[in-house]
Order: structure tokens, then sequence, then C-alpha cells
């Protein structure tokens, strides 16, 4: 992570360097634009989810949908496996004259355990891709950091970008609109 | 931007005609109430920013607890516990202390069952159906309506688990290896039940969790600035003034900021609010909307199967599916209003959320889906008479004039009449009559149960025709599960985030990056437009 190994001004090593916008506007315009400039290591705080953010920032479509028809094929597997093994191999018995593989009868706890897995592993999945649960992060260090769940908007441009330079990104922070400028400390 | 988009413009000039006038305005009342479908009303009023939508929030959890919620939740736990020694009372003595028979082997415990699983299906209808449907006055309701869900399944559940007579067979019901080599019957509709519920309660509680954790960071983080504050409980038994002393003795400092921000902080699983991470937490959103959406409409069908799948006259129909579903949106409906506007009325601010507007949308599901079930209710009837087979024929006469004639008379007046009230603007925009007819509706739907299970007393052969009553045991287990509900609401209430607060910020006109009011004053508008230009073709 730390290549360039940067250092802030009190000489501890530097994680990003974050900006305050007022408003959604500002920060998807800002964001816009730090997205043309090529940072790949930079991300942006809101109390919700912008809309259009992701246009903004470039981002690519989200891997969540895998994670989640992984969920819905191995639901729909182990669902007809289990029904099939447990009605048809080990415990055959006749009921009601049908056939032990009655596989009409076996679509609801299909359905449910489909739903159920695909459900679970687009949770799953999300945390994973998000890296959390975590119990720690630069970021929560700083005061102003708290009000981003209330109603602040915040850019961080990190220190392990290959494009980080500090004094470049002030400048370019405080140009886009950007308030309140600090260093965050790794 | 030269151009606006005339719904902004109207969400726009709405907001800014509000004034402290508007609040008792006959014909709009709360300026959300309009005729005109042209119109966009505004879904949060009082001209507020996002920081006193935070405040009015999460002051509900911070603030101290409301007088009226001791007295409410002391009710509510007297009632739990009287149910719970009802269960045990059961579970020590047998299942021959409540009133079943043969013929009625199933009494209110699968009433009450069928009817909580009912009221279970407002929640995820709320999150899952009208977040597909774009319906963006859900966001106010949807975690009231999901909390309200997952303690409905809870009293839901509990019923069949002490059903089954020996209560430490229950895990007879999950295909669990067992020394007896044998395994539960997928073929039967019971079992279905068994992965239905069970998956329906899973589901709606991850997707309730999954919309909290944001909430439940902005409470960390906003427990976090004020963590060294301690908060002070002075005496309250005694009369003030108190000498020095005393008053030391008896006043207790607890560090309520420090246990708050671990205990949100672990549930917020380190929530920042990262851009890319609400990226996937929206599409994992999404997909679990969509996915619950069926979800909804199998679990109650699957409930119909208990009924339906049988060969019993009256239960043997394949109506039961849809009527059921309908029946369990209307009674979900019905119970988040009696739920919703005492609430509204009892916690500052929150009118301003749950507008007027809300609450005559919820009406008007109300007569959907109650027009939909009177539908099923006659339809029933026409063919236990055009099918032309003699025992049902007979089943329904003796549900409308047998020994439960009054039920099913009850039924037909609270289910099929009372909803059609909300045809009238008069009724669906008067808070106290809507709460009235969402008691009614509750009542109504508890009665479609016991009309349908005391089918059951009329048998093939009349020698074996026998009356269903309750005991007092039956009814106070009822009576209890409505204090063990009301006890889980009420903590919710105390606790956690009742309105989801970033969605509800994410209706509100401000945060829209493109709204005109971003726009005004031309400054950003040449370098949008130039930087811009990738998003702009897509609109």
């Amino acid at each position: 992570m730390s290549a360039h190994s940067v250092t802030s001004s009190s000489g501890s090593p530097l994680h990003a360097i974050m900006a305050e916008f007022p408003n959604p506007a500002v920060v998807s315009h800002a964001a816009e634009k730090i997205r043309d400039l090529g940072y790949s290591k930079w991300d942006v705080y809101s109390p919700f989810p912008i809309h259009g953010i992701d246009e903004a920032m470039g981002l690519k479509p989200s891997r969540v949908s895998f994670f989640a028809g992984a969920g819905a094929i191995t639901g729909i597997t182990i669902a007809l496996l289990m029904q099939w093994w447990m009605s048809a191999v080990d415990y055959p018995m006749v009921i009601g004259g049908k056939p032990y593989f009655a596989w009409e009868q076996y679509l609801p706890v299909t359905f449910e355990l489909a739903v159920l897995m695909t459900s679970i592993s687009a949770i799953v999945g999300m945390l994973a891709l998000n890296g959390l649960p975590r119990l720690y992060h630069p970021m929560a260090k700083k005061d102003r950091f708290l009000r981003v769940g209330d109603d602040r908007f915040i850019i961080a441009i990190e220190a392990a970008d290959p494009k980080f330079n500090a004094d470049d990104i002030r400048k370019l922070l405080a140009d886009l609109g950007g308030e309140h400028i600090d260093e965050v400390e790794e | 931007m030269s151009s606006i988009h005339p719904d902004q413009a109207e969400a726009l000039g709405l907001v800014g005609k509000r004034g402290p006038g508007a609040e008792r305005d006959p014909e709009t009342i709360d300026g959300t109430i309009t005729d005109d479908p042209t119109r966009r009303v505004p879904l949060v009023l009082g001209n507020r920013d996002f920081h006193s939508v935070t405040e009015t929030i999460c002051g509900w959890v911070e603030n101290k607890t409301p007088n009226w919620w001791f007295p409410a939740f002391a009710v509510s736990n007297v009632l739990a516990i009287v149910g719970t020694v009802m269960i045990l009372f059961l579970i020590v003595t047998g299942v021959g202390v409540w009133g079943l028979n043969n013929p009625v082997s199933w009494g209110w415990a699968i009433v009450n069952f069928v009817w909580w699983v009912g009221i279970g299906h407002a929640g995820t209808l709320i999150s899952a159906i009208l977040c597909l449907l774009k319906q963006n006055w859900r966001t106010s309701i949807n975690r009231f309506a999901e909390a309200m869900t997952i303690f409905a399944v809870i009293c839901a559940g509990t019923f069949p688990g002490i059903h089954v007579g020996r209560v430490w067979f229950a895990w007879f019901l999950f295909p669990i290896p067992n020394y007896n080599w044998i395994w539960p019957n997928f073929r039967s509709p019971l079992l279905w039940d068994v992965f239905a519920v069970g998956t329906y309660f899973t589901v709606s509680l991850l997707f309730w969790y999954m919309g909290m954790i944001p909430d439940l960071a902005t409470l960390r983080d906003r427990a976090i600035a004020r963590f060294n504050q301690k908060v002070t409980f002075g005496p309250m038994w005694a009369p003030h003034p108190l000498p020095a002393f005393v008053k030391k003795l008896t006043t207790v400092s607890i560090p309520a900021n420090k246990i708050a921000s671990y205990f949100y902080g672990v549930l917020a699983l380190g929530w920042r609010f990262s851009s890319r991470h609400w990226w996937n937490y929206e599409k994992a959103y999404i997909l679990l909307a969509g996915v619950a959406t069926p979800l909804v409409l199998s679990v109650h069908s699957v409930v119909s199967f208990d009924f339906a799948v049988s060969i019993i006259p009256g239960w043997h129909t394949t109506i039961f599916p849809p009527y059921f579903v309908a029946g369990a949106i209307f009674s979900g409906f019905a119970m988040v209003l009696t739920l919703l506007i005492p609430a509204r009325a009892l916690y500052p601010g929150m009118k301003d959320f749950v507008t007027a507007r809300t609450i005559e949308n919820m009406c008007k599901i109300i007569t959907l889906t109650g027009s939909m079930v009177g539908f099923a209710y006659i339809m029933e009837f026409f063919i236990a008479w055009y099918g032309a087979n003699p025992y049902e024929a007979e089943a329904f006469m003796i549900r409308a004039f047998g020994p439960y004639w009054w039920a099913y008379w009850i039924m037909m007046f609270c289910n099929v009449l009372s909803p059609q009230v909300f045809w009238f603007k008069w009724c669906r925009t008067n808070i106290v009559f809507i709460f009235i007819i969402s008691i009614v509706v509750n009542i109504g739907m508890w009665f479609e149960r016991f009309v349908i299970v005391t089918t059951l007393s009329a048998d093939f052969v009349t020698s074996s025709w026998g009356y269903y009553a309750p005991t007092w045991v039956d009814i106070l287990t009822f009576v209890g599960s409505l204090g063990i509900f009301m006890t889980l609401f009420l903590l919710f209430c105390r606790f956690l985030p009742m309105l989801a607060i970033s969605e509800v910020k994410n209706v509100m006109p401000q945060a829209d990056p493109h709204h005109p009011m971003y726009h005004k004053d031309g400054h950003h508008n040449g370098d949008h437009h130039h930087a811009s230009d990738r998003s702009e073709g897509g609109h």
C-alpha cells in the first residue's frame, strides 16, 4: 500500500487527503473531474447513494449479481438433491400413490431454498466486495468524517493512488469547491 | 441545463408553497392530498434539510424515553408473560388444555398462526414490491413495516411449534439426520410450510437488517461524537429538592453514549458511507427486492396449501392461494396503520415523513385487496353452488347459516363492507376513522381464518359433528402473543431507527444532483455539460 511511503506534515504515514463538499451536485461534478484526471484509489462519501454517482466516478457494474446467481443455483441444486435422496433413495415410501421422485411436489421447497440462498449470498457477497465487516478505518479518526452519515459529502484521494501528489490534490480539491481540506493519517 | 424537467419544477414549487398555515387545510390536509394526478407531492414536509431529518429520526432513539413508553411497555410485558405462562402450562399439561376436539383438531392455534403470518406480509410487500414499482412514498414506512413483519412472523412461528403437542419433538419438522432413519415427507404442504415460513422469516430479517446498516452507522457516529458525555439518572422516587449527600447516593451516571457507540458500532459492521460500497449495496438491495417479491406471494400460497391440498369440503379449492395472498396484504396494511397512526401522533416530527398522502395510499391498497377478498368470498359461494358438489354446497351453507353464522357475518362485515368506505375522500383522510377501520379489518381477518378452520366441525358423517369452543388457555395464549408482539415493537421504537434515514434523504429534492436548485446561477452549467456528456447521453 505504502509503495510511495507518503508522509503527512507531522511525519506519520498518510492515508489520504480529504475535502468536504456542500451538496450532491458539487460533489458529483468534482467526482467527474477526478475520474477524468485518471485517479483510481479515491472515494466519495455521502449519507445516501447519490443518483448517478457510479457514472460520475466511473464505477464498473457491481459483481453482487454473480454471488446472487451462484446462490440461486446452489439453492436449487441442494434442494432437489436433498429431496430426491431423502424421499427416493434413503427412505422410499409410497405416499398418496405418487412416484418416489415426484418433482412437482418438490418445487415449493426448491423455490424457497433458492430464494433463501440467493438472499444470503447477495448480502454476504455485498459485504465481501465492500470488505466488511471492518473494525477500523483511518477515515474514522476524523471528527468531520463523523458527520458524513448526517449531511456531509466528502471526497478522499488515497496516498496509495499511483498519481498521488499531495500539493496537486490539495489544489485540485480546492478548485472543485472542496472545503476543510485535510490530511488523513494512516 | 437550460430546460427544467416539469416534475422537478413541480416538486420545487410545492415545497416552496408550504407554510405553517397549510397544516389544517380541509382540502389538502397537510398539503399532500391532491386529486390532480399530474402533480407530484413532496414526500418530506416542513422544508427540511438533511441535517434536520437526521436530528428528528435519531432523536427518537437518543432523546429521553417518552413518558407514555413505560406504561405501554409494562402492559405489553405483562401480556407477554401471561402468554409465556400459558405456553408453559400447555407444555407441562398437554394440548388437552385447549378446546380442540375430534373433528376440530385445528383450533385457535392455526387461526392465530395464519393471522400472524398474514399480518407479516405487509413489511416485505412494502419493501420489495413497492421498491420494484418505484413507489417512493414507501421510504417513510418500510422500516416500520419490516419490523412489524419480523415480530409478526415470530408470533406466528410460535403456534405450530407448540401445536405439535410434544414440543420436544418439534425438530422432526426439519430434515435432520436421526436415529430412526426416517426423513420428513416432502410431498406434504405442512413441510412446505416449514420451508416457506422459515425462508420468509430469514429473508425478511436479512432485508430489514441490511436496510438498517447505514442508519445504524449514523447512530454510531452520533454516539461517538458524544462519546464522553455521561447520562445521569436522578432520583425519580423522592420529592425534590434533596439534600446534596442523598442526591449523590441516588444519582446514577452511566456511560450511555459509550455503550451506544459499541452497540451500534458492532451492528453497523464498519459501514462508512463510501460510494463504492453504496454501489454494491444498492445492487444487493434491488436483487433482494427481486427475489422477495415472488417470496411474498409464495408464502401465503403455501400456507393456503395446508388447507387447499386436503380433501375437506370448503378447503379443497384452487381459489385459496390468490385469496390468501390478497387477504394477507389486506391485514398486513391494516396492522401497519394500527401501529403507525399512534406512533405518528406520539413521536414529534413524524408527520413530516408519514404524510397524509402516505396514509391515503395505504387506505387505497386496503380497499383494493379488501375488494379482492370480498370477490373471493362471493366466488367461493358461487362455485359451491355451481360446482354441484353436495358436500361443498352444504359446507358453505353451514358456514353462513350454521352454528358459526355469527363468525361468518362478522367476517363479511369487517372484510367486505368496511374497506369500501375508503372510496370516500373524507374516510381516507380522517386519521381517527382510518385507525378504527384498521382495527375492524384486523378483527375481520382473524374471523376469516376462524371461519375456515371451523369448517372442520361439520364432518362428512353427521354423527361425528362437533362444536368447537376455545378455552381460557386458548384465549390467553392469543392475548399473550399480542403482548409478545407489542413488547418487541416497543423495543424496536426505542432502540432502532424507526424510519429509513438514508432512504428518506434519497427521495428529497435536494438529493438529486441534477435538480434545478443546484443550477440556478449558471456557474456549474458550462462545466457540467463539458465534463459529463457521457452521463447526459443516458438521459
